[in-house]
């Protein structure tokens, strides 16, 4: 086993840039925060490469199965001999290709935003909130604890908050921070529950102990957490569901997905970084990590499974009506990381069954691509025009050429065009649906419809419809914000042939898989009418998609306005446990618990005003109480004490 | 015990005790009020000696503590005098009446 502690440096860096940058960066790098923030994350970014390079290339394989190695570990919070808090280092095949892509993705955005947040006044402030999402995330990923990964989870969502309320002094983008942080903080409550359920019957939050304990049938911890029950599920579903309540309000599932949309409030790179690429999957990768244990437990991956395609699915619908493209983006993010959910859902542990597994964590590897790039993209053409409205745009491409080309192979690579990106792993998700669930693939297949539907109405929407109206423009923007664009549509047309099923399986052993063309036939033909039909409707500008919109009546108006999710959490909140729970709690805060605090200090007060007169600052007074005290005791004693 | 004059002798050192205390109590000026005490520490020492020498006459407990009170006696009274010759700066008097302002 060779040295990998060099992969400690990979978070550290972006600590140290964001303690430098935070604690000096407005008074000294206001103007060259960029690039330090860029450098070091480069130094990371080429670390990582090499981590993966030494790993998949060199020396993780024994016996053709890739290990779990321990890089590094450090106890920090010892409860029990069994029990600890301990951060450390695990170098696995899916930390590694998350570390590739965090990093990678995190350095694109980093350069994009040289040019895109050129000019700002808390330029130094920005980078140095990026430098902490990226050590929280590298945190997050690398974590051999369960608690070390909510702790980072923790991080991660303080570090989302911040960077959405980059912008405070836009109310609504305070309103969506603080609506992130609450909804998603919610749902962490779920998942420090199931870590504590974990941890009480697994007896270690150590991951690799836990995986080895939970997932033997003979282990008593494992009859124990089976055997005992709640309200008719097994501790182990309770755990985790509760552990997937988490993921999911991270990763947007419904119905913990309100938050996402609104987060397109802060800068766009960031919506690239955070809100596409990296902390939105945190939830899926917290499910592929713990994926042994979900293994053994049919129920909650049944759960994961329906809420992952579901949200795909509602998703999907939504992003068809919105007129935000951003927004858009957001609700095609969640759309796909219900793809990815449903994938592991609908996989098992080992060889051709573990399909899912790995289909997701391919799917979750190219989205990540093609989805930064589709928001830099996006992010470019809202810088060109100020606006984050489809009807302020239209007839881009020949004014932004190269934003136009990447923005297109963006498209087809997310609505699964061969030879993109998207279609490899798309592809063997729903191969994998095909073989394990038919209703699953059919939801699956239908969404992957709409989603190259909506995705081609964005398009042809920001480059073609009309004629530009733009008058004064800057040009498409500075090489910074190109550069990124072409990395990562080359990034979009190559990933998908990275041979990703030799790394990383369910079991570690490499499995083959192979494209069937005559299966693909079916996703790639119904795509392909999809975007002839947006073609159709968007291509120039006419009344076609109004008199459409009008046919479906309330069920495009239900669509755009999301469904109401939004309108019923306020429902619920404003006029039921506002009302009924939340002022009944604060009456009695307010009457009863401090009623008593105020009740004792006052009664104090007063019996101290009546005898207040026994003070009299008279010696002969305080004489005669001392000599009256010594009588009294004396009687006692003499009397009463024999 | 009839025979011995411990009654008598106690009988007298509760009388000093007293008075010492009625003195202490009735009396405004502090230099009569010390004198008030060491009556009181006196009418003790009586009391050690007594008992000394009518119970355990052959020890020597009591006198070694009857001289320990006199000598904290003297003490005690230095340090009276210095606490009265403040208190005569301060406020132009000696009575304990007009040095009352240590009050709620």
């Amino acid at each position: 086993m060779s040295n990998y502690s060099y992969i400690l440096l990979i978070p550290l860096l972006p600590l140290l840039t964001f303690l430098v940058l935070g604690i000096f960066g407005r008074k000294y790098f206001n103007t060259t925060a960029g690039f330090i923030g860029s450098a070091s994350l480069l130094a990371s970014t080429i670390l990582s490469f090499i981590a993966a390079k030494q790993y998949f290339f060199v020396d993780g394989k024994l016996n053709g199965v890739y290990q779990k190695i321990i890089a590094f570990k450090y106890t920090w919070l010892s409860f029990s001999p069994n029990v600890s808090i301990d951060m450390g280092i695990i170098i696995d095949p899916i930390s590694v290709m998350m570390l590739i892509v965090v990093t990678s993705v995190s350095l694109m955005v980093h350069v994009f935003s040289l040019g895109y947040m050129k000019g700002e006044e808390r330029f130094a402030t920005y980078y140095a909130f990026l430098s902490l999402f990226t050590f929280s995330m590298l945190g997050l990923i690398l974590s051999v604890n369960i608690f070390q990964v909510y702790i980072f989870w923790e991080l991660v969502g303080a570090s989302s908050f911040l960077l959405i309320g980059y912008y405070f002094s836009k109310p609504s983008a305070v309103a969506a921070a603080k609506k992130a942080f609450i909804v998603t903080r919610f749902a962490d409550l779920g998942f420090l529950i199931g870590i504590l359920i974990l941890g009480f019957y697994g007896g270690t939050l150590d991951i690799g102990l836990l995986i080895e304990r939970l997932t033997a049938t003979q282990s008593a911890e494992f009859i124990n957490m089976t055997t005992a029950s709640f309200l008719g599920a097994s501790m182990l579903t309770w755990g985790l569901s509760l552990i997937f309540i988490g993921g999911a309000g991270k990763s947007a599932m419904f119905p913990l997905h309100i938050w996402l949309p609104d987060a397109m409030e802060g800068p766009t790179p960031v919506s690239a970084l955070i809100h596409a690429a990296t902390m939105v999957v945190a939830g899926v990768y917290l499910v592929a990590r713990l994926f042994p244990i979900f293994s053994m437990d049919p129920s909650s991956l049944s759960l994961v499974t329906y809420i992952g395609a579901f949200s795909a699915f509602f998703a999907a619908v939504i992003a068809c009506t919105q007129t935000d493209i951003k927004r858009v983006l957001a609700y095609s993010t969640m759309s796909q990381i219900g793809y990815m959910m449903f994938a592991l859902g609908i996989s098992k542990v080992g060889g051709e069954e573990g399909l899912g597994y790995m289909a997701s964590l391919f799917h979750l590897f190219t989205h990540a691509f093609f989805k930064s790039l589709l928001f830099l993209g996006a992010g470019a053409v809202i810088h060109m025009v100020h606006s984050n409205e489809m009807k302020d745009m239209g007839g881009l491409r020949k004014l932004m050429p190269i934003t136009h080309i990447a923005f297109l192979i963006a498209c087809l690579a997310i609505a699964g065009i061969p030879p993109f990106a998207g279609f490899f792993s798309k592809e063997e998700i729903l191969t994998a649906a095909f073989h394990s669930n038919k209703l699953i693939y059919g939801v699956a297949l239908f969404t992957a419809a709409l989603t190259s539907f909506y995705m081609f109405r964005l398009y042809f929407s920001i480059f073609w419809s009309k004629e530009s109206t733009l008058q004064h423009h800057h040009g498409e923007g500075t090489w910074s914000m190109k550069l990124p664009l072409l990395i990562l549509a080359a990034c979009a047309v190559l990933a998908g042939f990275v041979p990703f099923s030799n790394f990383i399986t369910s079991d570690g052993k490499a499995l083959e898989t192979h494209i069937d063309l005559i299966f693909s036939i079916a996703p790639v033909g119904l795509t392909l009418i999809a975007i002839s039909i947006a073609a159709y409707l968007y291509k120039k500008e006419n009344d076609k998609p109004s008199k459409l919109a009008a046919q479906f009546g309330i069920l495009y108006q239900a669509a755009f306005k999301k469904f109401y999710v939004d309108e019923l959490y306020l429902f619920i909140t404003k006029k039921i446990i506002f009302p009924f729970i939340g002022h009944p709690i604060a009456w009695a805060d307010k009457n009863i618990v401090d009623g008593f605090m105020l009740l004792l200090g006052k009664t104090t007060a007063k019996i101290s005003f009546k005898i207040k007169g026994i003070q009299s600052g008279k010696v002969q007074n305080y004489t005669l109480y001392f000599f009256g005290g010594i009588l009294i005791l004396s009687i006692l004693f003499i009397y009463t004490w024999k | 015990m009839s025979e011995s004059p411990l009654i008598p002798i106690l009988i007298v050192s509760t009388a000093l005790f007293f008075i010492g205390m009625f003195g202490l109590f009735t009396r405004r000026n502090m230099i009569t009020m010390l004198m008030a005490i060491e009556l009181m520490l006196n009418s003790v020492n009586i009391n050690f000696v007594a008992f000394n020498k009518y119970l355990f006459p052959d020890k020597l407990n009591g006198l070694f503590f009857t001289l320990f009170i006199i000598a904290i006696a003297a003490a005690e009274a230095a340090v009276a005098i210095a606490i009265i010759i403040n208190l005569y700066r301060s406020h132009t008097s000696i009575d304990v009446e007009d040095a009352s302002e240590m009050k709620f």
